[in-house]
C-alpha cells in the first residue's frame, strides 16, 4: 500500500536537456490488480522503466500448471503508468533461464516496432531504448518475438497508461483487470502440467479464457473492492491473442467508457463494451449499493466453462431504493392450466380462474353466466349457486344430472364431471363467486381437495 | 575409422566426443519458399560438449580461462555456472553439456580439435529428423522442450533421443551455435520481416516461410538472431564437425 502511496521515487531533479522535461525518476511497476497511483507533478520527466521477462510455472486452475512467459513474473505484466510528454527510458531485461529471446511492442511508442526492434533481448541480457509518450491513452504492451503469436499466447502482455497532461478525473479506486485466453494440449480442468497446443491456438480454440492470468485470479478472496458511494474506474485489457471480449460487469452499468482506451470519445451508461486483442478500454462507474459484482466476458460460456469470472465485493449500507432485495418469494402460476399441479395454493389468481371458465364452462353458461334457456342454467345471481358453496364444489367435480329449481326455473339436464386440478377449480368457482352479482364467496383449493376426497369415497 | 585418426594424430584429444556421419541430402529452409539446400555429407560429435570436456580445453589453453578471457569475446556470464578457472564444482555436472560458452569460445574449441561449428545448413539439415524409432514427432518433441521450464541443473548428454544417424540431443536438451549464426537476416521486429520483396525469415508466419505454422524452426532462428558473438546464454551450448574428407 505504501509503494502504491509514494508512486514515483525521485531519484535526482535536474534538467535532462533543454526541453520541458525536469528531473528523473524511477518507475514503480504493480501486478494486477493493483494499478500504481495517480500521477500528481505537473511536468514531464525522464521515467526509468525496468522490465524482466521471465518464463516461469504456475497455476492456471487448480490443480493444473503451466509454463507462463511473462513481463516481471506473472499474468497480465506490470502495469506502467507514465504521463504524456515522459521520456521513457526502457530496460528490457531476459532472465538467464529463459529459454527464449524476447522483446517489447508497446503500442504506447511512436516508431518501428512499437520498440520492438530496438528491444530483441537474448537470454540473460538486457536491452535499452528510449521513447516520448506523444498520445495519451491507455496501450497494450506485448512481446513480438517470432513466432509472435506463441508469446502472446503464452502470457507476454500488460498495459502501459499514458496519463494526459492534466491526469484523469479523480476516482476513489482504481483497478487493473486484462483479459486473455490459454491454449492447453489437455482439455480444460486436466490436472497437471499442460503443454502449449499451438494446433488450438491456430483454430482460435482455446481451453481456458480467465481475467488476470489464471482461474480465479480476480475471484474470492482475491475480488477486487469497493465501498459503497465510491466511483471505481477499471483499465481493461485484452491480450487475446484471438478472442474479443464483451466486457460486461452484472449489475452495474458503466457511467463512462473510454471507448478503446482513448481519452476523446466517452460513451455514457454502457452495459458491455468490446475490448479487442490488443485493445483496452477504460471504464467508471459508482457503486451505489452493496454486494457482489461478477466481471465477465459477456460470451458466456467462456464465463462458466472456461474461466473468465471476476468478482468486485462491495460493503456499505443497503439502499432499498435502488436496489429492494427479494421483497416478495411467491409461487409463480402461469396461465396454461394444464401446467398446473400444485395442490395447497392458498391464494388463486383472478385470471386464472377467468381462464379456467374460459376454457371450460363458458361454452354452456356463457361469458355473462346467463346461461341458455331451456338447456344451461345461469350462474349469475343463482340462487341455487349461492345457496351451498360445498355443492357447487362437489358438481364442478363430479357433475350433476337431473332435476333441478335454480331461480325458480326448473331444468333437467347433464353436466360432465370437469377434469381439472384443484387449484384450477378453486379459482373458476372464485371467479364465478366474484362476478354478476354472485356473492363473493372464497374457495380455496385445500376445499376443492377435501371435496375430492369425499367423492371418492 | 575417424577415432582412429584422432588417436594417431590427436593423441591429446582422448575426451573428444565421438563422432558420427550424417548422409547430406537437400533440405527446405524455413525462410525462404521453394528453395532447396543441398547439404553435403559430414562428420558431427554425437552429443554436445559436455562441461568436463570443454574443462581440458580450458586447461590446455589458459586463455579462455573465466578470468583471462576477453570481453571482446565473452560477456560476463561466461562460465557462469564453474566453480573456477579450472574446476566444474558440481561433479554431476561434468557430462551435461557446457553452456554459458560464447560463439568466439566455442569456435576456439573446435578448432582446437581440427574441427569447426556447423553451419546452420548442416545444422537445420539435421533438425528435421527426430528420434530414429520414430517414438515421437519432431515438431511436438521441440515444442514440448519450449513449453517446460529451463532445469536448474542440466541433464546428461545422451538424455534425450538419438537420431537416424546416431546423433543425440538435437533437440531438447540446450540451444546450440551455428558457425554462421548472424546470417539470419532476423530483425529484432520479426513482423517486419515480412515484405515481399525480401526472401527472409519472418516470425509471424509470413508470406515468405516456406511452413508458417513450423513454430519450432522459427524459434531456433528467433533464438539465434538474438545473439551477439560474444554473448553467452544459460541453455546455450554447441558442437563440432568436420568435413567427410
Amino acid at each position: 500500500m505504501k509503494n502504491l502511496l509514494a508512486i514515483f521515487f525521485l531519484i535526482s531533479a535536474f534538467y535532462v536537456h533543454a526541453g520541458d522535461i525536469k528531473g528523473q525518476e524511477e518507475a514503480i511497476l504493480t501486478d494486477a490488480p493493483e494499478v500504481p497511483a495517480p500521477i500528481t507533478r505537473k511536468n514531464p520527466t525522464k521515467v526509468i522503466v525496468h522490465l524482466e521477462t521471465k518464463e516461469v510455472k504456475k497455476r492456471m486452475a487448480d490443480g493444473v500448471e503451466y509454463l507462463f512467459w511473462t513481463f516481471g513474473g506473472s499474468v497480465p505484466g506490470k502495469f506502467i503508468r507514465v504521463r504524456e510528454g515522459d521520456e521513457v527510458e526502457f530496460h528490457l531485461q531476459n532472465h538467464p533461464s529463459s529459454k527464449m529471446p524476447h522483446n517489447i511492442d508497446l503500442h504506447a511508442v511512436t516508431g518501428p516496432g512499437g520498440g520492438a526492434a530496438s528491444s530483441f533481448t537474448a537470454p540473460g541480457h538486457a536491452s535499452v531504448f528510449s521513447f516520448k509518450t506523444l498520445n495519451p491513452g491507455l496501450y497494450v504492451y506485448h512481446c513480438a518475438t517470432a513466432p509472435v503469436g506463441m508469446h502472446i499466447a503464452n502470457g507476454m502482455y500488460g498495459l502501459i497508461l499514458v496519463e494526459p497532461k492534466d491526469g484523469l478525473p479523480k476516482v476513489d479506486r482504481e483497478y487493473y483487470v486484462m483479459q486473455s485466453e490459454f491454449y492447453t494440449k489437455g482439455k480444460n480442468g486436466q490436472k497437471g502440467f499442460q503443454l502449449f497446443s499451438e494446433e488450438k491456438a491456430v483454430k482460435e480454440q482455446p481451453e481456458y479464457v480467465v481475467f488476470n492470468g489464471s482461474v480465479g485470479a480476480l475471484a474470492g478472496d482475491k475480488a477486487i473492492k469497493a465501498k459503497v458511494g465510491e466511483k471505481v474506474r477499471l483499465y481493461v485489457g485484452n491480450g487475446g491473442p484471438n478472442l474479443v471480449s464483451s466486457f460486461h460487469v452484472i449489475g452495474e452499468i458503466f457511467d463512462k467508457v473510454y471507448i478503446e482506451g482513448g481519452l476523446k470519445t466517452i460513451n455514457e451508461n454502457v452495459q458491455t463494451t468490446l475490448v479487442p486483442p490488443g485493445g483496452s478500454a477504460m471504464v467508471e462507474f459508482k457503486v451505489e449499493v452493496p454486494g457482489t459484482f461478477i466481471i465477465v466476458d459477456h460470451s458466456i460460456f467462456r464465463t462458466f466453462n472456461k474461466g473468465s469470472l471476476g468478482m468486485l465485493k462491495v460493503e456499505g449500507p443497503e439502499d432499498k431504493i435502488i436496489y429492494s432485495g427479494k421483497t416478495a418469494d411467491e409461487v409463480y402460476l402461469p396461465v396454461e392450466a394444464s401446467m398446473i399441479h400444485k395442490e395447497d395454493q392458498t391464494m388463486v389468481s383472478n385470471e386464472l380462474g377467468k381462464k379456467v371458465f374460459e376454457n371450460t364452462c363458458m361454452a354452456c353458461h356463457q361469458a355473462d353466466g346467463k346461461g341458455l334457456e331451456d338447456a344451461f342454467p345461469p350462474l349469475a345471481k343463482s340462487d341455487f349457486l349461492n345457496a351451498n358453496k360445498k355443492r357447487a364444489i362437489q358438481i364442478v367435480l363430479g357433475g350433476k344430472e337431473g332435476k333441478i329449481t335454480v331461480n325458480g326455473v326448473k331444468w333437467d339436464g347433464v353436466m360432465p364431471p370437469q377434469e381439472l386440478g384443484d387449484e384450477e377449480i378453486a379459482a373458476a368457482i372464485n371467479y364465478v363467486y366474484s362476478s354478476w352479482g354472485n356473492k363473493g364467496y372464497k374457495v380455496t383449493p385445500a376445499e376443492v381437495k377435501a371435496e375430492r376426497a369425499k367423492l371418492k369415497k | 575409422m575417424i577415432r582412429l585418426l584422432f588417436f594417431i594424430f590427436f593423441p591429446s584429444l582422448i575426451l573428444a566426443s565421438d563422432m558420427v556421419l550424417v548422409k547430406g541430402g537437400n533440405y527446405n529452409p524455413i525462410f525462404v519458399k521453394e528453395k532447396i539446400v543441398r547439404v553435403a555429407n559430414f562428420f558431427i560429435d554425437e552429443t554436445p560438449v559436455t562441461n568436463q570436456e570443454f574443462l581440458s580445453f580450458v586447461k590446455k589453453n589458459p586463455q579462455w580461462k573465466k578470468s583471462n578471457a576477453k570481453p571482446l569475446f565473452v560477456d560476463s556470464n561466461y562460465l557462469k555456472h564453474w566453480k573456477s578457472d579450472e574446476e566444474v564444482g558440481d561433479k554431476s555436472l561434468n557430462k551435461s553439456p557446457v553452456v554459458n560458452v560464447s560463439w568466439f569460445s566455442a569456435k576456439a574449441y573446435c578448432e582446437w580439435q581440427g574441427k569447426q561449428l556447423p553451419t546452420i545448413d548442416e545444422w537445420e539439415y539435421l533438425a528435421q529428423f527426430g528420434p530414429a524409432d520414430n517414438s515421437k514427432d519432431v515438431k511436438n518433441l521441440i515444442l514440448e522442450w519450449y513449453s517446460q521450464e529451463t532445469p536448474k541443473k542440466l541433464p546428461n548428454v545422451k538424455s534425450t533421443f538419438k537420431n537416424k544417424f546416431g546423433v543425440w540431443d538435437v533437440h531438447g536438451l540446450i540451444w546450440e551455435w551455428n558457425y554462421d549464426f548472424n546470417t539470419t537476416f532476423v530483425t529484432g521486429e520479426s513482423r517486419g520481416d515480412s515484405a515481399l520483396d525480401k526472401s527472409m525469415f519472418c516470425g509471424s508466419g509470413s508470406v515468405g516461410a516456406a511452413d508458417a505454422s513450423d513454430y519450432a524452426s522459427f524459434m531456433r532462428f528467433g533464438f539465434r538472431s538474438s545473439l551477439k558473438g560474444n554473448y553467452t546464454v544459460a541453455n546455450l551450448g554447441f558442437r563440432c564437425v568436420k568435413g567427410e574428407k
